[in-house]
């Protein structure tokens, strides 16, 4: 077995990032993520693996610093806070345009504008439909323990150099502050520049004599060409759709109610579960781990199977509901529990809300 | 076993660590874990307080609102939980500071003089790990021998020879805990 280690959430983030082999992170500080760049500070990476760490000016300059070094195929990583986050959604776009790979981190506080410090997750619409302009789909994961911070670090990565995507570790204040157990993966090496030349045809790594140019944009004036790379987008979005969706279903086999969560909302409505169950009503837990790709198909499926409700519990004042609306189609109840504003909701009040919206609703 | 945990009291009291340190124990002892602060704008001097499971199973959600055992360091920690104690549940607390005492007839009353006990052995520092020693006292939910192991783990490693006075802290406070209230 590898290291066990007590860690904050931000820290596991962090921690992985210099062990997936990641060449480098920019970011700015921001509460509640700020241990992110604090840990990678602290730790020297540079003298671990040569991973370069910088605190940029903003975090403008931190997605665009980003948007370079993925230009070059490095492995490069930022995170921030949803103020921050918004801040970034031009260089997100631009990068989702341009097909690059790279991985951001969104430790999600109440808003909205600069809102609260405290846990939300009200940055789902922003995260799935597309924060920046552009039809454009990024890869979102939800971690829901200190452990899936680290893991999906490793897992975001690769997910970013398979489809040259944007992916998104979609996190909120609980998770991000929190300290749990973690197994810290071994660390990957980083790639040479010889390596990253062979390895990725697309990478501006510097022209050798006698290759042809790589060019990086993704601006094309020629609106029929700029349709054709909407067609190649598109393509592999709906690729990813198909191969790359994941969840977790808890106590569902024999469940006549599900309650749809992800991220510290399905740590909660885990115990709400058990509350439930406690008191004889038959109730899963369908936990979300990509939210883009949502896990439509396996959600129709289940309503088709005799489900009699799904209790969407988010702490939003309804976001991912609207997807389980969609995946559901009309053949189950669909209801909406959640608090918002960085107030998190406790099982007590999740078990209420099945019972009042969906069971007696 | 599942031990759901808070500790409470004054930014600066060692509340934070002495949540780490037992969570550090549990892991020495191959169980779950969380620890959950309260974050915000806080400082020295502010309030502070954290959330500690311990269990032998996977743990659901790691926030907390009703608590086996409360451990209470000042005034505004005693006003905010001593209601979310659960019936038959532990209170502790250190009666330095407190002027309205616990009030609840359905859970155990213990007090640690932790202040004082740290101000005579010379180091004011080592508050937090009388109050450990106390609390283990009462719920013996690690060895103490992790709990050395904790320590270990959570001090850089520069600290690691004020390892014997955090022993001796934590002894002082397991043998100085007085029950007020004990339900039968």
């Amino acid at each position: 077995m590898s290291e066990l280690k007590l860690m904050k959430g931000n820290e596991a983030l962090a921690e992985a990032a210099i062990r997936a082999g990641a060449d480098a992170y920019f970011g700015y500080p921001i509460t509640p993520q700020s241990e992110v760049i604090e840990y990678l500070m602290a730790e020297k990476p540079h003298e671990r693996t040569g991973m370069v760490v910088l605190q940029a000016e903003s975090e403008i300059a931190a997605i665009n610093m980003v948007y370079g070094a993925a230009g070059a195929g490095k492995k490069v990583m930022t995170s921030s806070s949803s103020p921050g986050i918004s801040l970034k959604q031009e260089g997100i776009s631009y990068i989702a345009g341009a097909e690059l790979p790279c991985l951001y981190a969104n430790v999600v506080r109440g808003g909205p504008g600069l809102g609260t410090i405290q846990p939300s997750q009200a940055d789902y619409f922003q995260s799935t439909k597309g924060g920046g302009h552009g039809d454009y789909r990024q890869i979102v994961l939800a971690p829901a323990s200190v452990q899936e911070m680290a893991d999906f670090v490793k897992d975001g990565f690769e997910l970013a150099f398979k489809y040259r995507i944007p992916v998104l570790i979609l996190s909120d204040g609980v998770i991000g502050q929190m300290m749990e157990k973690v197994e810290l993966f071994d660390p990957i090496p980083r790639l040479t520049d010889a390596e990253i030349y062979e390895k990725y045809p697309w990478a501006t790594t510097g022209k050798k004599s006698g290759t042809e140019r790589r060019i990086i944009t993704s601006l094309d004036l020629d609106s029929h060409k700029m349709e054709e790379h909407n067609h190649k987008l598109q393509a592999k979005y709906k690729e990813i759709t198909e191969k790359e969706v994941r969840y977790e279903l808890i106590d569902c086999d024999d469940a006549e109610y599900i309650i749809v969560a992800y991220g510290s909302s399905a740590r909660i409505a885990q115990k709400a579960v058990r509350l439930a169950r406690a008191k004889g009503i038959k109730v899963g837990l369908f936990r979300l781990i990509t939210l883009f790709p949502f896990p439509s198909v396996k959600m129709h499926e289940m309503c088709g199977k005799g489900i009699k409700g799904f209790l969407a519990v988010e702490m939003s004042s309804g976001q991912m509901v609207e997807d389980v609306r969609l995946a559901v189609n009309g053949c189950s109840k669909v209801a909406h529990f959640g608090r918002y504003g960085g107030i998190v909701h406790t099982p007590e009040e999740v078990l209420e809300a099945l019972e009042q919206k969906i069971i007696g609703g | 076993m599942t031990e759901e945990l808070i500790i409470a009291g004054f930014g600066g009291q060692g509340v934070l660590s002495m949540g780490k340190i037992l969570a550090y124990s549990g892991i020495m002892q191959n169980q779950e874990v969380s620890w959950m602060p309260s974050y915000g704008p806080e400082m020295r001097g502010g309030t502070a307080n954290v959330t500690v499971i311990v269990s032998d199973e996977r743990i659901s959600s790691p926030i907390l609102t009703i608590f086996d055992s409360a451990i209470i360091l000042n005034q505004q920690s005693m006003d905010k939980f001593e209601a979310g104690v659960r019936p038959g549940g532990t209170l502790l607390y250190d009666p330095n500071g407190i002027t309205r005492h616990p009030k609840r007839k359905d859970i155990n009353i213990y007090q640690v003089e932790a202040a004082r006990l740290a101000s005579e052995m010379g180091n004011t520092k080592i508050f937090n790990m009388v109050v450990l020693g106390a609390y283990l006292k009462i719920k013996p939910v690690v060895k103490m021998e992790n709990v050395i192991l904790g320590l270990k783990k959570s001090l850089p490693e520069r600290y690691h020879k004020l390892i014997p006075l955090n022993e001796d802290a934590i002894n002082a406070g397991l043998k100085n805990v007085v029950a007020v209230q004990e339900l039968h």
